[in-house]
């Protein structure tokens, strides 16, 4: 039975399959694995700094936050690895990540699902074969470049090399595609169509084209002189997003098999909720109306007790629009006094359709740490966001459960509800 | 350019390529069954040689190519005709 949120939200819901995580995989600018990742977003420094993917003397915007130090080859042989957009290799190492501290599974492959979301999938691979086209012609255009610029192409590459042959999908809401594949990734659980899923996100559109798009529409921060104060989530002095890559992944596992082969549980994913503003294909919709709703239908599906909230991970983007209309939505949601909210965005800057994916690793190890990273970079209060913003020092929590909100071009709103079971 | 010469470059690009090692790529290397290079492998490796040899080879000419060692003999007479 359904709970609402005005009554009956009082205990976690006990009428369903429940879905455990038992592994998680993380390549991000704040880390390639989880141990530096938890260090580097507690200590909330910004890794923003200026390109070395591309060129930044012919862009706009000068920096951003790259994945340092990722070697493909140690997850791939090297023609493997040749035949895959940076986007994918990163991707594909978090997976292996995640399915290693999983530990031994023994399910039945056709059990076995992958559910990616990417924004915009191998960007770099169809910039580069664009300018081969224009510049050499047809006859210099790689025989591999469908297989690497589709948006699936990770989801393929995972369930080709688990060789797991249940559901593999690939969901395409720009920046809430990592939420969004978590807990459709938790639905395949709940509904029987898969015993285990690896499910993540993925995103590298650093490119001249794609950098130039986001200043050109003026949601990158400009501050070129800067780069490590340039993101700063819901600080006044906020002025637009840090561009970013990443990937990340988790193993969801039905709770009770999950339990039988003696696996390490992680966490659980208690509540999934996703709608659409159908409002502005950029701007969120007025009061955050439709993330006010989508927060509620998480916790409505967790069935949790708003008091049980221990902390928000908030999309937090750094981006004036955004940052207002996210902590309105948020102190509506808890009407009016809010639980401490943070964005790792500070550091991480914005991994687009990966960030989901990254913040729900964030959440489980401040579930599991019970403590709440500071945001980068804030120093002034918004006199618009009434919030209760965690920042200078990491903030201590109580055993609770958490909210880690995604919020898309397009409209797209994903919030999951998460615990540690 | 002379058949050495030709051949240095076949195997850097079969190295970078393919992957495979570069003692592995002798005249006698079967692309399929010796270096794990399938129909689209050949292409891209072709590719890599047009591009550092400032060559061209229209696709239709790589049928029937099975060893290194042909396309070697067809690398070498599109460079010699070329000079």
């Amino acid at each position: 039975m359904s709970t609402t949120a005005t009554a009956g939200r009082t205990s976690l819901r006990t009428d369903r399959t429940r879905v455990a995580i038992t592994g998680m995989g993380v390549k991000s600018p704040a880390g390639n694995d989880l141990a530096s990742f938890w260090s580097n977003i507690l200590a909330a420094e910004s890794k923003a700094a200026p390109w070395t993917l591309v060129d930044p003397d012919a862009l706009p915007v000068k920096f951003g936050c790259e994945v340092k130090d990722f070697d493909p080859t140690e997850y791939l042989n090297v023609k493997e690895a040749r035949r895959q957009d940076r986007v994918a290799q990163l991707g594909f190492g978090a997976a292996v990540d995640a399915a290693k501290q999983a530990g031994e599974l023994g399910a039945d492959p056709a059990r076995c699902a992958v559910v990616v979301g990417t924004g915009v999938g191998g960007l770099i691979t169809l910039e580069t074969q664009i300018k081969l086209f224009a510049e050499k012609g047809a006859d210099r255009v790689s025989p591999f470049l469908v297989p690497m610029m589709m948006t699936n192409a990770t989801a393929g590459l995972v369930s080709i090399q688990f060789g797991w042959t249940g559901p593999s999908l690939c969901i395409t809401t720009a920046c809430a595609a990592g939420t969004n594949a978590i807990g459709e990734a938790g639905r395949l659980i709940r509904e029987g169509s898969a015993d285990v899923v690896l499910a993540g996100g993925v995103e590298t559109a650093i490119t001249p084209t794609a950098i130039s798009a986001f200043a050109r529409m003026g949601a990158l921060s400009a501050r070129n002189d800067e780069p490590t104060l340039a993101s700063r989530p819901f600080d006044a002095g906020r002025d637009g997003f840090v561009m970013g890559e990443g990937a990340a992944f988790l193993v969801l596992e039905e709770w009770d098999r999950a339990e039988a082969r003696g696996a390490t549980i992680l966490g659980e994913l208690l509540g999934y909720g996703r709608n659409c503003d159908a409002h502005h294909i950029m701007a969120p919709s007025p009061g955050g109306a439709g993330a006010v709703a989508c927060m509620t239908a998480a916790l409505d599906d967790a069935g949790v007790d708003l008091g049980r909230v221990n902390h928000v991970n908030a999309h937090g983007t750094s981006t004036p629009l955004n940052d207002a209309a996210e902590s309105e939505a948020i102190s509506k949601v808890f009407g009016g006094r809010t639980p401490p909210v943070t964005s790792i965005k500070g550091v991480t800057g914005h991994l687009i359709g990966a960030a989901g994916a990254v913040e729900a690793v964030a959440v489980l190890l401040s579930l599991r740490e019970g403590k709440v990273p500071p945001v980068a970079n804030y120093e002034t209060p918004d006199p618009e966001i009434h919030a209760d913003i965690v920042h200078g020092e990491a903030r201590d929590i109580s055993e609770g459960v958490a909210l880690s909100n995604s919020f898309g071009f397009g409209g797209h709103n994903a919030s999951l509800v998460l615990g540690l079971g | 350019m002379d058949r050495d010469a030709v051949f240095a470059h076949l195997k850097s690009a079969a190295v970078e390529v393919l992957g495979v090692e570069e003692s592995a790529v002798t005249e006698d290397a079967r692309f399929k069954d010796d270096l794990d290079a399938d129909s689209l492998d050949l292409v891209e490796f072709v590719m890599a040689l047009e591009e550092k040899l400032d060559i061209t080879v229209p696709e239709e000419d790589l049928e029937g190519v099975e060893t290194i060692g042909q396309a070697l003999d067809l690398i070498a007479g599109k460079v010699a005709a070329k000079a």
